[in-house]
């Protein structure tokens, strides 16, 4: 007589139902656990991916150019020229999808009562309109041009200088004499952005207006590039680095902000090890059920050996067993993870912590970001360990002494 | 009662392997739990020791609306007087006065928006650790002397080494033009981006010349012995503030802010941490629950013939189920001790060892934490993550109990 497998796998169907309240107690667990790990890796992702979008968006860019100097010393006497044709040829070749060219300098901006350190940034705004990196919210408006002459400061600056939306204010920074360069300016944009702390920080003024102020002709301070993927940069970096030549330093993201890139880089890991634990807390439970349904067989075990049935065919029974509890399970978990994170995909409100999250670089809202690759890892670890587990009990049933297994009470 | 104790002992025996693969996941949960929860209690703390030692201080006296607008007018009147008097009242030497502006400092070669802070010379060092972070020079000297401090990323900026002049541009309180020239002294290096590259002390005479201020000061700083001093000493310092509210108008505009109002980020990036500990902790109880379940359930439904004598014998329900019951605190109690154990001496080793992981480098420069970690061994930790798993496994325990009460001995008798 051969057993097919298709018999072996009603066989072992049946036997799973044998005994329904311990197999759905068990699948409850397992559906439990498989939902708690994607539920708390879409939580870890949404979280990585908001940091990421939210340095990258500060930075700006996930390539930046600077002058060699620039980095160490963030001052107007390190500008470079605009790009030579190599570096611009480069820069116009996909994947490449815009770029912006800036000035980035240390400023004091004086209202009539107070006074901040700021960063002044000199931008073209078509340009940043392109590379993505303009503020979101604006209240006035945004600069119409380089030339433009008015200046857009965050929400939280405007509060702590008391200014506000038509008023005057001061800018002052020094040239490459270091002589003080200053100038009145209008204020004609009031702009939010997801963490105050970049509200305080950045001031927007005209690209060309800017150079004028500092006398640094068509001297730029960082082009920022960026191109559809921030995670496959180092693919096309190097190429815009061998054209930039010499005299300038490119870097992508993961050298500018190496947190940024160590948050990412080890997010995965971390999933990782906590499905794992979560995986070995439900082992136990798992290698108690498949050892009690062996037991409670151990004469029905005896009289299939008797009968000529080989050890390996009992093996894979009880392993074929195991896997339809598994994959129950699994999909019980992920269709409850789904169910669970699909209504929560629109944000949850974490302003209740925000200024915590704010030192992790964490806007006001956490959006859970449900991934197939959690739900794929989730699904491997599960399987796998599962399976190793359930080796142990299916080993033993396997190994029963046919005779005194048929004569056990 | 030790008989019946004694026959749950031995039920438990019954199925040694079952019992033990039980006590196994609660073994594996408590140890879990004990080493998480002793690393988390020991990293908060550390945490929130290393912040505030940096700058912030334990509770500070404030103008009410100084924390939120940071106007150069928001002022403490006779704020070096008023810290004389808190140290007097509050017994400790770590208190000092702080006045802050924002200026434009220029170099030589090259001119920053800086934040500045004048600081009592003879006490700052006890609030604050920047002062004891010198790397060149030395700190500032007393009173009205125009010397000034840096952070080491900002000298370099600036181009400036010691015996160097700075020039300082700026608004004083009453918004005229305030200018300065001070020669730098010493340079810090903390190690910490931010403050290197922003930090700027001066001695709070010449600060309070310089930018108009009087007898003004923008805060009063205190450091404590230890957390927990915090909620008396603010009340305290309350107490003390309330008669000022009395003698004139700006007086009465002083506000105690303790470190969480100083430093809310603190406590949120804690709670939100916490938050997703508990969820870790919450799933892993719920999942040992479930093996409990199943055991005790598994238990129950094999002997339901023996159950069937029992009870046609006379025995009540709330008998067996009070059995039941103590098969399940037995089991639980057996994973507790082991857990507790076995996590002790886990947690104790790597609490000399010092843990650390990919990514952790970089975390920690964030949130002012050393690069090991060092979880803390204590009552709480120890006992909080088992006591919690028992109760959980004794909670699973009640469904197979219940059971007990719907058994029908004639049935229960001839049950398979």
């Amino acid at each position: 007589m051969r057993l097919t497998l298709a018999a072996l796998a009603g066989l072992a169907w049946r036997n799973l139902w044998r005994n329904h309240r311990r197999t759905l107690i068990m699948l409850l667990a397992i559906a439990v656990g498989v939902w708690a790990m994607i539920f708390m890796g879409a939580l870890m992702r949404g979280m990585t991916d908001e940091m990421v979008r939210n340095g990258l968006r500060t930075l700006p860019g996930e390539v930046q150019i600077h002058h060699r100097d620039y980095r160490r010393d963030p001052s107007v006497v390190n500008s470079m020229a605009p790009p030579a044709p190599a570096l611009l040829r480069e820069l116009g070749r996909a994947p490449v999808a815009a770029w912006a060219g800036r000035v980035r300098v240390p400023a004091v901006i004086a209202s009539e009562r107070e006074n901040r350190g700021v960063t002044l940034l000199g931008v073209d705004p078509a340009a940043e309109q392109a590379l993505g990196a303009l503020p979101e919210a604006v209240e006035g408006r945004f600069l119409r041009d380089g030339d433009d002459r008015g200046l857009v400061i965050g929400a939280a600056l405007a509060r702590r200088l008391e200014t506000g939306l038509g008023k005057r204010v001061v800018i002052m920074s020094q040239d490459p004499q270091n002589e003080v360069a200053e100038r009145g300016a209008r204020v004609v944009g009031i702009y939010r952005a997801r963490l105050e702390e970049t509200e305080e920080r950045f001031v927007y003024a005209g690209r060309a207006a800017l150079q004028q102020m500092l006398a640094i002709g068509d001297g730029l301070s960082e082009i920022a590039v960026t191109a559809d993927d921030y995670r496959r940069v180092d693919e096309w970096y190097p190429r815009i680095a061998a054209a930039a030549g010499e005299g300038l330093e490119v870097l992508p993201w993961t050298a500018l902000d190496p947190f940024l890139a160590s948050m990412l880089a080890v997010q995965d890991g971390f999933s990782l090890v906590f499905m794992v634990v979560v995986f070995l807390a439900l082992s136990f439970g798992l290698v108690n059920t498949l050892a009690m349904a062996v037991f409670e067989r151990v004469r029905e075990i005896g009289l299939m050996q008797a009968l000529g049935m080989r050890p390996a065919l009992i093996l894979g029974q009880t392993l074929v067993e195991s896997f339809y509890l598994l994959c129950l399970g699994l999909l019980a978990g992920n269709l409850l993870a789904v169910l669970s994170i699909l209504p929560l995909e629109d944000g949850i409100d974490i302003s209740g912590v925000a200024q915590g999250m704010a030192m992790m670089g964490m806007g006001n809202t956490l959006y859970p970001a449900l991934s197939g690759r959690d739900m794929a890892m989730s699904t491997v670890v599960v399987v796998v360990l599962g399976l190793l587990a359930s080796l142990l009990p299916a080993w033993r049933a396997a190994r029963l002494d046919p005779v005194r297994a048929l004569n056990t009470t | 009662v030790s008989v019946t104790w004694l026959l749950a002992w031995r039920n438990l025996w019954r199925h040694r392997r079952r019992t033990w693969l039980t006590v196994a996941a609660m073994v594996f949960c408590n140890i879990l739990l004990v080493f998480l929860i002793s690393l988390q209690l020991g990293s908060y703390e550390m945490m929130i020791d290393n912040t505030l030692a940096v700058y912030t201080g334990h509770l500070q006296v404030q103008h009410r609306d100084y924390l939120q607008e940071q106007r150069m007018r928001q002022t403490v009147p006779g704020a070096a007087a008023l810290a004389a008097r808190l140290r007097r009242e509050l017994g400790i030497a770590t208190v000092a006065a702080r006045g802050e502006a924002f200026a434009l400092a220029s170099s030589e070669e090259r001119s920053f928006g800086i934040r500045l802070s004048g600081v009592e010379t003879g006490f700052e060092p006890g609030v604050s650790t920047l002062p004891g972070l010198l790397r060149e020079g030395r700190y500032l000297r007393d009173g009205k002397v125009a010397e000034i401090v840096i952070g080491s990323v900002l000298a370099e900026n600036l181009k400036v080494a010691p015996g160097d002049e700075l020039t300082f541009l700026g608004s004083g309180r009453d918004g005229s033009f305030a200018a300065g020239v001070a020669t730098v002294v010493g340079i810090v290096h903390s190690g910490m981006a931010e403050v290197d590259s922003a930090m700027a002390q001066v001695p709070l005479g010449w600060f309070q010349e310089v930018f108009a201020m009087g007898d003004h000061g923008h805060a009063v700083v205190a450091r404590l012995p230890s957390l927990e001093q915090v909620p008396a000493a603010v009340a305290r310092v309350a107490a003390l503030l309330g008669p000022l509210a009395g003698k004139g108008e700006e007086g009465g505009e002083l506000v105690v802010l303790d470190w969480q109002a100083l430093e809310p980020g603190l406590r949120q990036a804690i709670t939100s941490d916490m938050a997703s500990a508990w969820f870790t902790y919450a799933v892993l109880i719920v999942l040992v629950a479930f093996s409990v379940l199943n055991t005790q359930l598994m238990s129950v439904l094999e002997r339901t013939r023996e159950f069937g004598v029992m009870l046609a014998l006379g025995l009540r329900p709330g008998r067996l189920a009070r059995l039941v019951g103590m098969e399940t605190a037995l089991m639980a109690g057996l994973g507790l001790a082991l857990g507790v154990l076995l996590g002790a001496l886990l947690t104790w080793h790597l609490s000399r060892t010092g843990i650390t992981y990919p990514g952790m480098a970089e975390m920690a420069a964030r949130f002012n934490m050393p690069e090991r970690m060092y979880p803390q061994v204590s009552p709480v930790s120890l006992l909080w993550g088992p006591l919690t798993v028992c109760l959980g496994a004794l909670l699973a325990a009640v469904y197979p109990a219940l059971r007990l009460f719907r058994l029908q001995p004639v049935a229960a008798m001839r049950a398979i």
